[in-house]
């Protein structure tokens, strides 16, 4: 009886550790069929030389750079919209205020929205209505200049879906800053504001270079929201201007293992462009944890 | 803010009401202060005014400013609300005459290899003439019958819009990835808040990250190139794309949210119920299964809801690794294409604002309204019901 009991105890708890280990072999699995299926084509011709014979030869380059001119507009924008609404519910909004409260039910409302939708919006949105509006102020609606996908409307989208990962971000290292800092700033005479931008915000700065660095890897991930609002099949050269197509990684990815005429012929390149994608995916978010480790040693403190 | 913080009301209104009078306070009695200023010194008294907030307007525009910002994630929220809805607006106004008199026929049966081209739409002639002749008097309107019928053809001469095989392909897919990530992620959860010795929670953990960072393309460029051919060799069905491979990628990407919040939800049950569990004699997986995990039922159930509504709207794995073909049927192994992978198949290719643009965003409506309601549920009545049963309400 008593055997028997202890046989059923131990299989229980073998039977979740075997469902723990399923997970970890599964990403090492994914991973390491990544890896040794783009290892042989990755090389640094690669990553700097644009396509070539229609896609089948050739590097990635215009779309490294279409990826990294991405996030990066889309940081410029998101991050201080970021930075600002979370110093908000921090520190300004009462928590039981009606707006602070609508607020942050949008905040996790909008991190739940899927990807395509925030892509229907950025068409809906920014392409046909602000777009359109924008032509029609500039040149009267006689050429068409935005009103169409491009870099820009790619990267607003972007924004707008990274949001959520930047306040979440900042919100938990401004909560780190102690009280006590506060509280002597505001006792030597400076301001609310003063106090936030000489003390509050200095002494999250990492929280705010985390929050920017995840919503970088995450948007440099999603595909869904540019597949109609700026991301092009092939350019033989990078965008010159906010009005331009571009070309991108993951987009990259998914045209060329399912659209491309000549699918086996380019495995090779898939593999290495997932690769690329991947590995730089991983150094952004390894790097967002080990940030993020700091921050909370901080807050044992 | 360090105002007086009036402690004594009659006193702050006292000086509020004088300060509005223009008249300035007379000297305090000198008696109140230890270090008293003798009459006629220059030195100014400190008295209660001083330290009342004083309106500044750069304080005031920063607040106000602020404020503002923080709005722009609420109107982010409804814009996508109205401007997903007002450019699908036309098919509810649009709606044609033509109604359903007839029932649908049952699914089809049969099928051959033609339907794995991208444009979908199994071309069963018997149900095309029984569609086409329902909705003839709608031609190319979205009416309500043809959204409901059960045929998705929307590029040819007659078409059609049924939305059908695609709201139950997307819960196919959904309902596989649900079933195969639930047992392993909520097991592997109970592992680490219960059993899991300290370096495999220090593998798991950074392996839960690294799933969570996968974008969902990679995802599907893996199934679409490996694992598919895996499973196809293992269980050796005929369709190499289908919905059970998608049930399976998604898994992937649903595994790290459901274990993520399981996981919280098992660590917030207070260790006293545990304690309580150990000290009566129950043996520490008794303990787990018999009062770790009821107590934290609704956070699983809300982790459950979450994975859901990713699963639902998660659009690259399924565009990569369903094979697409808009096959109203039950069988989990045939291929599926889902409401989010038709958006992202078709929209690049639509004229804007005609009917086939508009069913589309009525797409995009549909994903929006179901996730949306998922989070709330999940969010407000779930997790807040938990938070309260442990803090006591």
């Amino acid at each position: 009886m008593k055997l028997r009991r202890k046989l059923l105890g131990s299989s229980i708890v073998t039977l979740t550790a075997l469902a723990a280990f399923t997970i970890i072999g599964v990403v090492a699995f994914v991973m390491g069929t990544i890896v040794l299926g783009g290892m042989g084509t990755l090389s640094w011709e690669f990553l700097t030389s644009s396509p070539t014979e229609g896609m089948t030869a050739g590097g990635i380059f215009p779309a490294i750079a279409g990826t990294a001119l991405l996030v990066i507009i889309m940081s410029i924008a998101g991050v201080p919209v970021g930075t600002v609404t979370a110093i908000y519910l921090s520190e300004y909004a009462s928590q039981k205020s009606i707006l602070a409260r609508s607020i942050r039910f949008a905040v996790n409302t909008l991190a739940g929205v899927p990807a395509i939708v925030f892509g229907l919006f950025g068409l809906g949105f920014f392409v046909q209505f602000v777009g359109t509006g924008m032509d029609r102020f500039f040149s009267g609606g006689a050429e068409l200049q935005w009103a169409q996908p491009n870099l820009l409307w790619a990267s607003l989208t972007m924004a707008l879906l990274t949001l959520p990962v930047v306040i979440v971000s900042v919100e938990e290292a401004i909560k780190t800053v102690p009280q006590d800092l506060r509280a002597a700033s505001l006792a030597l005479g400076a301001t609310k504001w003063q106090t936030i931008w000489k003390v509050v915000l200095p002494n999250s700065a990492t929280g705010i270079l985390t929050g920017g660095i995840l919503a970088v890897s995450r948007g440099a991930g999603e595909v869904a929201p540019i597949l109609f609002t700026g991301a092009a099949y092939f350019l033989p050269h990078l965008p010159g201007g906010l009005s331009d197509q571009f070309m991108e990684l993951g987009y990259h990815v998914y045209i060329m293992s399912t659209q491309s005429t000549n699918v086996d012929a380019t495995r090779g390149i898939q593999y290495a462009t997932t690769l690329v994608l991947l590995l730089l995916t991983f150094m952004l978010n390894f790097s967002a944890i080990f940030l993020r480790s700091r921050i909370r040693a901080r807050q044992l403190q | 803010m360090l105002t007086a913080k009036a402690s004594e009301p009659s006193v702050r209104s006292k000086v509020d009401k004088t300060e509005a009078e223009g008249v300035r306070l007379p000297a305090l009695s000198t008696k109140s202060f230890a270090n008293p200023v003798h009459p006629g010194s220059p030195v100014r008294r400190f008295i209660k005014a001083d330290l009342a907030k004083r309106f500044r307007l750069d304080e005031f525009l920063a607040e106000k400013l602020i404020t503002l910002v923080a709005f722009i994630s609420l109107a982010t929220i409804v814009m996508i609300f109205v401007f997903v809805f007002r450019e699908a607006a036309p098919i509810f106004s649009g709606k044609s005459v033509v109604e359903a008199t007839t029932t649908q026929t049952e699914p089809m049966e049969t099928y051959g290899d033609e339907y794995v081209g991208k444009s979908g739409g199994a071309a069963n002639s018997q149900n095309q003439n029984f569609i086409s002749v329902e909705t003839a008097g709608a031609e190319g309107k979205a009416s309500l019958s043809n959204l409901l019928s059960t045929t998705w053809q929307p590029v040819s001469s007659q078409p059609k819009y049924g939305i059908v095989p695609l709201v139950v392909g997307s819960l196919k897919v959904t309902l596989l990835a649900i079933l195969f990530a639930a047992p392993i992620a909520v097991l592997a959860a109970l592992f680490t808040s219960s059993f899991a010795p300290k370096w495999a929670k220090e593998i798991l953990k950074p392996a839960i990250e690294v799933l969570a960072g996968f974008p969902s393309v990679v995802i599907g460029f893996f199934t679409l190139v490996t694992l598919a051919t895996l499973l196809q060799d293992f269980f050796g069905y005929q369709f190499r794309l289908n919905a059970f491979v998608g049930g399976a990628a998604m898994s992937l990407a649903v595994i790290p949210i459901v274990y993520t919040v399981a996981e919280d939800a098992l660590a917030a049950v207070p260790r006293y119920m545990s304690e309580a569990s150990l000290a009566l004699g129950a043996t520490k997986w008794q303990t787990a299964f018999f009062v770790t995990l009821p107590a934290a039922t609704p956070g699983v159930f809300a982790a459950l809801l979450l994975g859901f509504g990713r699963a639902f709207g998660e659009t690259m794995i399924v565009l990569m690794a369903t094979g697409n073909a808009a096959l109203l049927s039950l069988n989990f192994l045939e291929p599926v294409r889902t409401i989010s992978a038709t958006i992202g198949a078709e929209m690049a290719e639509v004229v804007f604002g005609d009917t086939h643009y508009t069913v589309l965003y009525f797409l995009g409506a549909i994903l929006f309204v179901f996730t949306f309601t998922l989070n709330v549920v999940a969010e407000v009545f779930v997790r807040q019901r938990l938070l309260k049963r442990f803090r006591g309400g």
